[in-house]
């Protein structure tokens, strides 16, 4: 089975391929940049992995929560080669890539994963290794004041992701332990392509025009008061 | 040779096909106006979330209407990459980029504004070279000669709010809805012409520019002085309203059209549509012995039409978009 993997919902902006089994992957910390170079990074992998866009089975994206911009590119990026070789598309959460990236990377089994979400919240939530070594999402993804945050972790659950940069005390406070963290994790798309593997075996695919931004944040404009005098 | 062409600058979704023997062969939108009409304005951030939730299923409406196959009989994408909203602009150019890259075809980023100005060239009586433009929408307020294509001098243009966003501005103030142009045109047909007379702004000055922001503030302080204005006197304030911006643009049309020599004026944008603007230019223009053109509606408002057209020309002089999504909310038209 081969299929591409796009992550630009942070200012990491990564594409991987997966391909029977390996994964080649390409990253880059881009701010601003990833539109101008995220299609050039999927050439060069699928040049790497020898593939042709014809041979692919599919594509996965992370659709977020993270930058709108930054989501909405992975989802028009997903939508416009899936459209083109009629692909089936597995979206896959930005937050649930930097859990199985601390995983992968640390071992660990339970991550409470956090992006900065500006505005003085974060996007947060607790995920929990599952028996086929996939991070499962416990409870649901939020858009929350640190203040707020209510989990309730074990001894050995990391925190990773850019919302533990400015709020690490008051996240910690909130877990009510001393728990290790990574506030340098990005999500990136070597771990949306590990996530989406066991969903493309089951078919939980969607269709082209169903890759779609999870935004989490929804109160985004205010309606105006009249100006009548 | 056939072109699917993709807008997404503001708040209208649209995606066209283009033949280059047959013509059009389909095009659909899908207006965002209700969404954003509580709001008094376009919301961009709602712009953007509802262009990807549009524009997939409106390419797929696109091609099922036209009857042809995305990677059988398109053979480029072309797709709006400026000027206008940043977050919008980046929707319609990652799809349209990413679905060229993948079908293994050419792209085209297109200037919106060249776009609209080309747009009369997809009717049957299709304006000559050299011809005077007015572009007249909520985001823009422009004059240029278009010599040929690729070869526009602007005129003048607004030097601070669009004729359209001042519509809607005003719109507001009188307590009606988004997009503020049909209501105040409805609203000062019952006004008093006699009763306000409100500035011309700028046609004293010699040149070509505009500007709408004074008549603006000049309708807030007709209000504020009204006290509690009743229904008569929101009507006669709108029917001021309408009378200096149609007078104004009226008078800058003619003087472009003597300043340039030009037997043509073609009138695009969604403020084109204001049935005072289009009797007045007309009237004046015509016994002047020149010729007023006024695209369909559905070519003069925001649509793919005009993009895919423009992506086709563009094509046939040699223009290839890198593998690169590029995106400018200001891009000046004598740069492209």
């Amino acid at each position: 089975m081969k299929y591409l993997a796009i992550e630009t919902a942070t200012e990491c902006c990564s594409v991987a391929l997966f391909h029977d089994g390996e994964i080649i992957s390409e990253s880059e910390l881009a701010p601003l940049r990833h539109n101008e170079i995220v299609l050039s990074m999927c050439e060069r992998v699928l040049a790497k992995g020898e593939t042709g866009l014809s041979q692919l089975d599919g594509i996965a994206f992370g659709c977020g929560p993270g930058a709108f911009t930054g989501v909405r590119l992975a989802a028009s990026i997903t939508q416009g080669i899936a459209l083109a070789q009629d692909l089936p598309v597995v979206p896959v959460s930005s937050l649930a890539a930097l859990a199985q990236a601390a995983h992968c990377r640390h071992g660990v089994s339970q991550v409470l994963a956090c992006i900065d979400a500006r505005m003085q919240e974060v996007y947060v939530a607790l995920y929990q290794l599952d028996e086929e070594r996939i991070m499962r999402l416990q409870g649901e993804e939020q858009v929350i004041a640190p203040a707020r945050v209510d989990v309730d972790v074990g001894e050995d659950c990391m925190g990773c992701g850019s919302g533990w940069k400015p709020y690490a005390e008051i996240l910690l406070k909130r877990c009510g332990k001393s728990i290790a963290f990574d506030a340098d994790a990005l999500p990136q798309a070597e771990f949306v392509a590990v996530l989406a593997q066991p969903r493309f075996e089951r078919g939980e695919t969607v269709s082209p025009t169903e890759a779609l931004p999870v935004y989490v944040r929804h109160d985004v404009a205010q309606k105006p008061k009249s100006r009548t005098v | 040779m056939r072109v699917l062409g993709i807008e997404t600058s503001c708040d209208e979704t649209a995606v066209a096909v283009i033949c280059e023997r047959q013509g059009l062969l389909a095009h659909h939108l899908f207006s965002q106006s209700a969404l954003h009409s509580e709001y008094g304005g376009v919301v961009p951030e709602l712009a953007s979330r509802d262009h990807i939730r549009k524009l997939g299923p409106l390419i797929q409406t696109v091609m099922r209407t036209a009857q042809l196959s995305l990677s059988e009989d398109i053979d480029a994408i072309a797709y709006t990459s400026g000027p206008g909203l940043m977050g919008a602009l980046m929707v319609g150019a990652g799809l349209g980029r990413s679905l060229a890259f993948a079908l293994g075809k050419p792209a085209v980023a297109v200037h919106h504004m060249e776009a609209h100005l080309l747009a009369p060239l997809l009717e049957d009586a299709a304006p000559e070279c050299p011809y005077v433009a007015l572009l007249v929408s909520g985001g823009h307020t422009l004059l240029v000669e278009v010599r040929s294509v690729a070869r526009y001098t602007v005129l003048g243009e607004s030097i601070d709010d669009a004729v359209g966003e001042a519509f809607d501005k005003v719109a507001l103030m009188l307590g009606l809805g988004y997009p503020g142009g049909p209501q105040i045109q409805r609203l000062a047909k019952q006004g008093d012409p006699g009763r306000f007379e409100f500035p011309r702004p700028m046609v004293k000055r010699a040149g070509l520019d505009f500007s709408f922001s004074g008549l603006k503030t000049h309708v807030l302080n007709t209000l504020k002085g009204l006290g509690k204005p009743g229904p008569q006197d929101r009507a006669d304030v709108a029917r001021a309203f309408e009378d200096a911006v149609v007078d104004t643009l009226r008078i800058k049309s003619a003087r472009a059209i003597e300043h340039t020599g030009s037997k043509t004026l073609v009138v695009a944008g969604g403020v084109g549509a204001n049935r005072k603007l289009r009797q007045q230019l007309m009237q004046q223009l015509g016994e002047q012995g020149v010729k007023v053109i006024f695209p369909a509606p559905e070519f003069c408002t925001d649509n793919a039409a005009m993009v895919a057209q423009l992506g086709l020309l563009r094509l046939q002089s040699g223009s290839r978009e890198p593998l690169s999504i590029r995106v400018q909310s200001r891009w000046a038209l004598e740069e492209v």
